[in-house]
């Protein structure tokens, strides 16, 4: 018989029915909740009278909209703080738990679940937000939904899916000194493309992913639907359970033993068959630096910037010029001459306190370069801000000339205050470089924490392993 | 939800691959906490030479004469013609609500996004892929015709060409019925209330601690 996979495994521990046409009504255990995709939902239950199927599933965060300075003085975009309070009165009236502005909890999403545990290996986790393939790391299966559908799990603690592919990437051997988690889902990208995972779930998997730290893992699958795919996995380890013993939401004393020995069982068997598989070589992937206006528009650091008449494919060269006009870029240009005026450690991807650590790292004992308007770096969570305070990272920040801010979503989509410019050039730790996304005409280079951090003290696009 | 039978209307082609919810509707818009309203933002960065606000009368901001949204000859069109991978990144279902709201009933695309896909579905916007040769050919047909107009008919299966040429599409057998009938599939899972509890006292019973 053929072995499961990671995701048959997860898939089939889930299915409540199955329709003859395949569509299947799927178990959700854990169910994220924030401020935007939430309160049209909420509405919709109280239109039609019905109450959550099962309150404990749900843990709420406001995290999107949330200012990063002068938490003191409160909201004051009346159209976010309304939602902001839309949420809370929410979650009051259905008995949500929330993490709310002020609770050392409060942070963004797909850092908080994780660190509270409320994430747990074999689970089905939803929130209404992409980037909840995040969770993924931990051998759950993870994937964001639409509103309606935060709205249907809400309802029925269920979800109607047919199956999606099996993809499994393997980055074979191990990385490079100064090569992250980060460069290598980008790298991943490069590979397979903006839609190369679209219709699967990705099994990340070999020497480098094993490697990998759970916050390494938790960028890894964070940036799986930037490759098209709704749902990134990993195999649970001894890394996996070791972060996730004593957290608030993981199993209690008497149920651990069991917990784990089920958790042992989640990984792809030896004969289990994937309908794709790319192999990757972990030795060849070097820092990585987006030029474009898709994450799939990557480059090594010290490669040139493409030029759009040596690409015969008409759409992809049409896009290549697109993007140039777009981020004010010159073909053939090398991407470490490119200058930027701002630079963002955070967001969902890299804000755990591993990121917060190899960007001080960096930026210990340098200064801002002359022209960096302003660097700004965003902690996950109130307790990865407490962790870095207590290792002095906020020190070695401030001291460099970074900002060091409160908890939230901030400039990786702007929702709340900061956001760039018209024109202006970010190196951003961010997971989206499409236009827009940092503040209309903004220009977004995604990059590594470390990355970002060289960018913020040479004023460009520079190799970290020069340091 | 409203229903999705046949519907024949004007075709507006948007010749970019890679459309993503960000240029669809942009981040400032998600604020609001209702479902309807979105359609005077929908590709707001393309559509206007000045940045947007909530709260702003949309009708009196520059419009970019050179996005194809506002070209006189596709006004009122209700079918997006688009390129490959429509509807990347973000959830956001307010992507679907604004083409919804600004009077797009389907999308034509070589392929979609996985989220963006099932969202439209939810909200009575259908979303359909074609081969890629097909598209391409349906781009060049709309330039070339002024006014040129489809017909799709969700119950066969069809996008029908001016024509008379039939263009097979496929779609689920479940979100077809829910469109056909403009059905909320909430109700139709909780005639499945008594699996899930079953389902529930099994769990519980193998995984105590993911109830806790």
């Amino acid at each position: 018989m053929a072995g499961k996979t990671l995701y048959d495994k997860v898939w089939d521990a889930h299915v409540v029915r199955q329709e003859a046409d395949g569509t299947c009504l799927l178990y959700i255990d854990r169910h994220l909740v924030h401020e935007v995709t939430s309160p049209q939902a909420f509405e919709g239950l109280k239109i039609a009278q019905r109450q959550p199927w099962r309150t404990a599933s749900m843990v709420a965060v406001p995290d999107h909209n949330i200012p990063t300075k002068d938490l003191d003085q409160g909201i004051t975009d009346p159209v976010s703080r309304l939602q902001v309070e839309t949420l809370h009165d929410n979650c009051r009236e259905f008995g949500v738990v929330e993490f709310n502005i002020g609770d050392p909890r409060q942070g963004i999403v797909h850092v908080m679940g994780p660190e509270q545990g409320a994430t747990l290996p074999g689970m089905t986790v939803v929130c209404g937000d992409s980037h909840t393939s995040t969770h993924g790391a931990f051998g759950a299966l993870a994937h964001g939904i639409g509103t309606s559908e935060v709205e249907h799990v809400m309802a029925t603690q269920c979800l109607i899916q047919k199956k999606m592919k099996n993809m499994r990437v393997n980055v074979n051997g191990k990385v490079g000194k100064g090569v992250t988690a980060k460069d290598i889902v980008l790298a991943i990208i490069g590979e397979i493309g903006t839609a190369g995972g679209t219709g699967y779930a990705i099994e990340f998997a070999g020497e480098a992913i094993r490697d990998l730290s759970m916050e390494g893992r938790m960028t890894v699958c964070n940036m799986a639907i930037e490759g098209g795919a709704r749902a990134g996995m990993i195999a649970v380890d001894d890394t996996t359970i070791e972060y996730v013993k004593g957290r608030p939401y993981a199993p209690k004393t008497e149920q651990w033993a069991a917990a784990v020995e089920a958790w042992r069982e989640l990984h792809s068997d030896a004969e289990a068959v994937f309908d794709l598989e790319v192999n990757l070589d972990a030795a060849s992937i070097q820092p990585q630096v987006t030029w474009g206006t898709s994450p799939e528009m990557v480059l090594a650091v010290d490669g040139l910037i493409p030029d759009p008449t040596k690409e015969a494919d008409t759409v992809k060269a049409n896009s290549i010029r697109a993007a140039l006009k777009y981020m004010g870029l010159e073909a053939n240009t090398p991407i470490n001459q490119v200058q930027v005026d701002k630079v963002f450690i955070g967001s969902c991807t890299n804000s755990r306190i591993e990121d917060l650590r190899a960007a001080a790292e960096v930026a210990k004992g340098r200064k801002l370069a002359s022209n960096i308007k302003l660097a700004m770096v965003v902690p996950g969570s109130g307790l990865v801000k407490q962790q870095a305070e207590q290792e002095g990272l906020d020190k070695i920040f401030l001291e460099a000339g970074f900002e060091w801010r409160e908890p939230g979503c901030s400039m990786c989509l702007a929702m709340n205050a900061d956001r760039l410019e018209p024109g202006e050039r970010c190196a951003s730790t961010s997971n989206r470089n499409f236009e827009g996304r940092q503040g209309q005409g903004g220009r977004t280079h995604l990059v590594s924490p470390a990355m970002a951090a060289a960018a913020a003290v040479t004023g460009h696009f520079v190799d970290v392993r020069q340091f | 939800m409203e229903k999705f039978t046949v519907h024949q209307g004007v075709v507006v082609p948007l010749d970019r691959a890679n459309v993503d919810t960000d240029a669809i509707i942009p981040k400032q818009y998600l604020k609001s906490i209702k479902r309807t309203g979105f359609g005077p933002t929908l590709f707001d960065d393309w559509r206007y030479n000045e940045p947007g606000e909530p709260g702003m009368d949309h009708s009196k901001r520059a419009v970019n004469q050179d996005f194809v949204l506002n070209f006189p000859r596709y006004a009122g069109a209700s079918i997006l013609l688009a390129r490959e991978n429509f509807g990347c990144g973000s959830s956001r279902e307010h992507a679907v609500w604004a083409l919804d709201d600004y009077g797009i009933r389907a999308v034509i695309a070589p392929s979609f996004a996985d989220i963006f896909f099932n969202n439209s579905f939810k909200s009575g916007l259908l979303p359909i892929y074609l081969d890629a040769a097909i598209v391409e050919g349906l781009f060049k047909e709309v330039e070339a015709r002024p006014g040129y107009q489809l017909t799709i008919d969700l119950a066969a299966q069809q996008v029908i060409t001016p024509s008379g040429e039939k263009l097979s599409f496929e779609v689920d057998e479940f979100r077809k019925f829910c469109l056909l009938n403009g059905l909320d599939d909430i109700g139709l899972t909780l005639q499945h209330a008594p699996d899930i509890q079953a389902y529930e006292a099994k769990r519980q019973l193998s995984a105590p601690w993911l109830f806790n």
